[in-house]
């Protein structure tokens, strides 16, 4: 099963070096508005969430795409671009519910996350694993697991209560 | 590219500005950041000026790598004139402010004059613009960053501000961006005040091409892994500079009643462990952030959990705040470190300088020099929680007879105190000592007393000689890049080899301040971290530029001549009690009385101490009055300054 990204915002810190290592890599440039993923931010209340393309089933962008440059590789479950098709109409950045598809105002083009060709510098560089690359059936048992140890400590906790502890 | 950041020359008085680009042959010398700041201080500031007048010149800038694939280089320097110190004023802070400027297009600011209403600059992808701050003045910190935000309708922007503290030119006040990265210590903030200036909005959207990306990326992530791989890095990203707190306290290195004791005695409510469990509480179990592309992240997140400031978020408490609203004051409940921590970052003020000279006054109280006449009614005793917290707010908003005195800085303080206060007071070149005692650690002594911006820690401290590491260990880091084969001492009680250890990290703290990455990611806390070779290497890699790790060096020592021309030229003497290279007399005669055994009982040998000064002096090429010898100046290539090339 191709493998996916996947985001724990609460991990994040907020440095947006994924963003920094994006550009880099993609373009050899360092401009956060190339990257691929974004970190939104709130600082009043220390809240980080990066944003990335969910490389979505039945993809808005891949629908909406006018000349059919957009298309889904299956191998690495991702959707790509082809730019010798491409027209830069910019429908597909219009109907991203994520916000995921961009348009790089100096090279007049859009884009989104490739995932690297599997290897994701994000995922790479982020030692606090707020950004993984991990096999797609395996993200909702990891999730299981973390809600099932919330359970557990509520359970012992509110044992412990009832025993007066 | 990044070595295409250019330079902005700022008139607030007439509105001019001039945007030039820096020569190459310049950065070669200079580098960046806080190499290239004291390089323009000396030659746009005129011997003796105001600090607060409008002749001050302030430098805001990025250091060389800044918004480079290089790692962790957030950081932004500040420098002018000190109205605290009357000397070098200088800041050096994390956050992300530089490499948004460094998108901007701009890598050093240089602003003169003084604005007649409040106005703040807006800098945007290579344009600049004077705006009207009369809306924004008054507010707080944070406040006005986001009030500067809703008004540029992008939530993007970065900014750098000054808060109420330098509204009201309280001489220690900072300069902040975000949360709470800091510009402190030596009142840059109020600088800022002083010249009108409110805050210096930036955002930015330009390329910086990589010289060698690939080679870049990967140098990045090994640079990383070696990083996050030193154990002091790990245990910082887990709870942050607290951690310091537990080690030092023990062993008896944390002042307290400011210099009576040496040890906080009942300290457990603010051991990292504690401070940790109330950021765990209030924010959940990830609750660290970090500055911009580095992975040590070693800011806690944390909200007020009870009290009148309840519910309020802020980062840290940093290991200075427990020391400053905890460890000097003798106040140790979390909940005062807490709020004392919140206050400042708020008000804009320096968290070490305000602890630092509140515990002073408590001193003085206790010896009966301040009365409750001069407090206005406060008690202000050691262990007081209120009185601390009180004291924070007067200070800043300059209320009440010691309020206003002590918002002066300490030496101008003692001058209106009078009496004995001067004796107590715990400060070189007129800035306050952190809350550390070095009585017992000779090095770190010869650090703070020759460090160039006042007692400070963040110069040349070689923080590792408490290691005791194998003198081998101390060789092959002391050895590089210039071959060093005089004497080391592993034990931190000895005065031997000390002034290289100084010197040697004098310039390594410089070399990183130029290419503006954090001293987290170099010899400072950790002994096997990145330095002199790894630079050589990243700079060219990032910028194209070709300089061996020796250049490098000598670059370092070039900077610290600059800055130690200008202290000359604005009057330091060797033994100048108030502006010079020595400490408070009592580091010599009072003994310590707490601490582990290799601690306690111990005082700063005078006279093994001036020879520690001497043979300082010697490794940097100065005489023993402190002058720079002619020909190191020839050596250095700076025998003609100023040279008004930039």
């Amino acid at each position: 099963m191709a493998k996916a990204l996947y985001i724990d915002y609460q991990k994040c810190t907020g440095c947006r070096l994924c963003e920094l290592v994006c550009a880099v890599k993609h373009d050899g440039i360092s401009n956060p508005t190339r990257s691929r993923i974004k970190v939104m931010k709130w600082e009043q209340e220390g809240l980080y969430v990066p944003m990335s393309c969910q490389q979505c089933q039945d993809a808005p962008c891949l629908n909406v795409c006018p000349v059919k440059a957009i298309s889904r590789d299956e191998d690495l479950g991702r959707i790509v671009i082809d730019y010798d098709t491409c027209i830069g109409c910019r429908a597909c950045v219009v109907v991203c519910p994520f916000g995921a598809m961009s348009f790089n105002v100096i090279d007049k083009r859009v884009f989104k996350c490739d995932l690297c060709d599997g290897d994701p510098q994000c995922v790479r560089f982020c030692q606090e694993k707020a950004v993984d690359y991990i096999s797609s059936d395996e993200i909702s048992i990891w999730k299981k697991q973390e809600a099932a140890e919330r359970l557990s400590k509520a359970g012992k906790e509110a044992t412990a209560l009832m025993a007066g502890l | 590219m990044a070595l295409k950041r250019r330079i902005a020359y700022i008139d607030l008085t007439t509105g001019d500005i001039e945007i030039k680009s820096i020569p190459i042959e310049i950065r070669k010398k200079f580098l960046g950041g806080r190499g290239l700041d004291a390089y323009l201080l000396y030659n746009h500031t005129k011997k003796g000026c105001d600090p607060v007048g409008p002749d001050n010149t302030l430098m805001v800038s990025g250091g060389i790598l800044t918004a480079t694939c290089a790692s962790a280089t957030a950081r932004t320097h500040v420098m002018a004139k000190s109205p605290l110190t009357g000397l070098l004023g200088s800041s050096n802070m994390g956050g992300f402010f530089a490499p948004e400027m460094a998108w901007a297009g701009f890598h050093h600011l240089v602003i003169k004059g003084k604005a007649n209403h409040p106005v703040y600059l807006f800098i945007h992808n290579g344009e600049i613009e004077i705006r009207d701050a009369r809306n924004i003045w008054g507010l707080s910190v944070t406040n006005s960053q986001w009030a500067i935000r809703e008004e540029l309708k992008d939530q993007e922007l970065k900014s750098l501000v000054c808060g109420p503290a330098g509204e009201n030119l309280v001489a220690f006040a900072n300069v902040m961006t975000g949360i709470k990265n800091s510009g402190g210590r030596t009142g840059m903030g109020c600088v800022m005040g002083s010249k009108n200036l409110k805050a210096i909005a930036v955002r930015g959207t330009m390329d910086i091409k990589i010289a060698h990306p690939i080679e870049a990326l990967e140098f990045n992530k090994r640079f990383i892994d070696q990083i996050t791989s030193a154990k002091v890095n790990q245990t910082q990203g887990k709870i942050g500079t607290p951690f310091i707190w537990g080690a030092t306290n023990s062993w008896g290195g944390i002042r307290c009643r400011n210099f009576q004791y040496n040890q906080c005695e009942y300290a457990d409510d603010i051991e990292p462990e504690r401070i940790d469990e109330i950021c765990e509480e209030t924010m959940g179990p990830y609750h660290m952030t970090g500055c911009f592309g580095c992975q040590v992240h070693c800011r806690s997140q944390y909200k007020i959990p009870e009290g009148p400031y309840a519910g309020r978020y802020d980062e840290g408490p940093e290991y200075t705040s427990q020391g400053a609203f905890g460890g000097e004051t003798d106040t140790p409940r979390a909940l005062t470190v807490l709020v004392g921590n919140h206050l400042v970052d708020q008000y804009g003020m320096d968290n070490l300088e305000t602890g630092s000279i509140i515990s002073w006054a408590m001193e003085l109280y206790e010896k009966g020099i301040l009365t409750k006449k001069e407090t206005d009614g406060l008690d202000l005793s050691f262990g007081n929680d209120d009185a601390v917290i009180e004291m924070i707010h007067r200070i800043c908003n300059r209320k009440g007879w010691l309020g206003d005195t002590l918002a002066k800085g300490g030496i101008q303080a003692s001058k209106i105190i009078g009496k004995d206060s001067f004796k107590y007071l715990i400060q070189v070149k007129g800035m306050s000592n952190l809350h550390s005692d070095e009585r017992a650690t000779p090095a770190l002594a010869l650090n703070i007393a020759t460090a160039s911006r006042g007692s400070d820690h963040l110069r040349s401290r070689p923080a590792i000689d408490l290691y005791h590491l194998p003198e081998e260990v101390l060789r092959k880091i002391y050895s590089s890049p210039i071959h060093y084969n005089g004497p080391l001492s592993s034990e931190h009680t000895e005065y031997i080899g000390k002034p290289w250890q100084v010197f040697w990290h004098e310039n390594c703290y410089m070399a990183v301040d130029c290419l503006g990455i954090c001293k987290y990611h170099t010899t400072f806390l950790g002994a096997t971290l990145p330095n002199f070779e790894d630079w050589s290497k990243v700079l060219y890699y990032n910028t194209g530029l070709e300089m061996t790790p020796e250049e490098i060096w000598q670059v370092a020592r070039r900077c610290n001549m600059i800055e130690r021309l200008f202290l000359l030229r604005e009057g330091l003497k060797r033994d100048d009690p108030e502006k010079g290279d020595c400490l408070n007399p009592r580091y010599h005669t009072e003994p310590t009385r707490r601490g582990a055994p290799d601690v306690v009982g111990r005082v700063i040998e005078k006279d093994k101490f001036i020879k520690m000064i001497d043979e300082f002096y010697e490794h940097k090429g100065l005489d023993k009055d402190g002058l720079p010898k002619p020909e190191t100046l020839k050596e250095l290539g700076i025998e003609n300054e100023p040279t008004h090339l930039l």
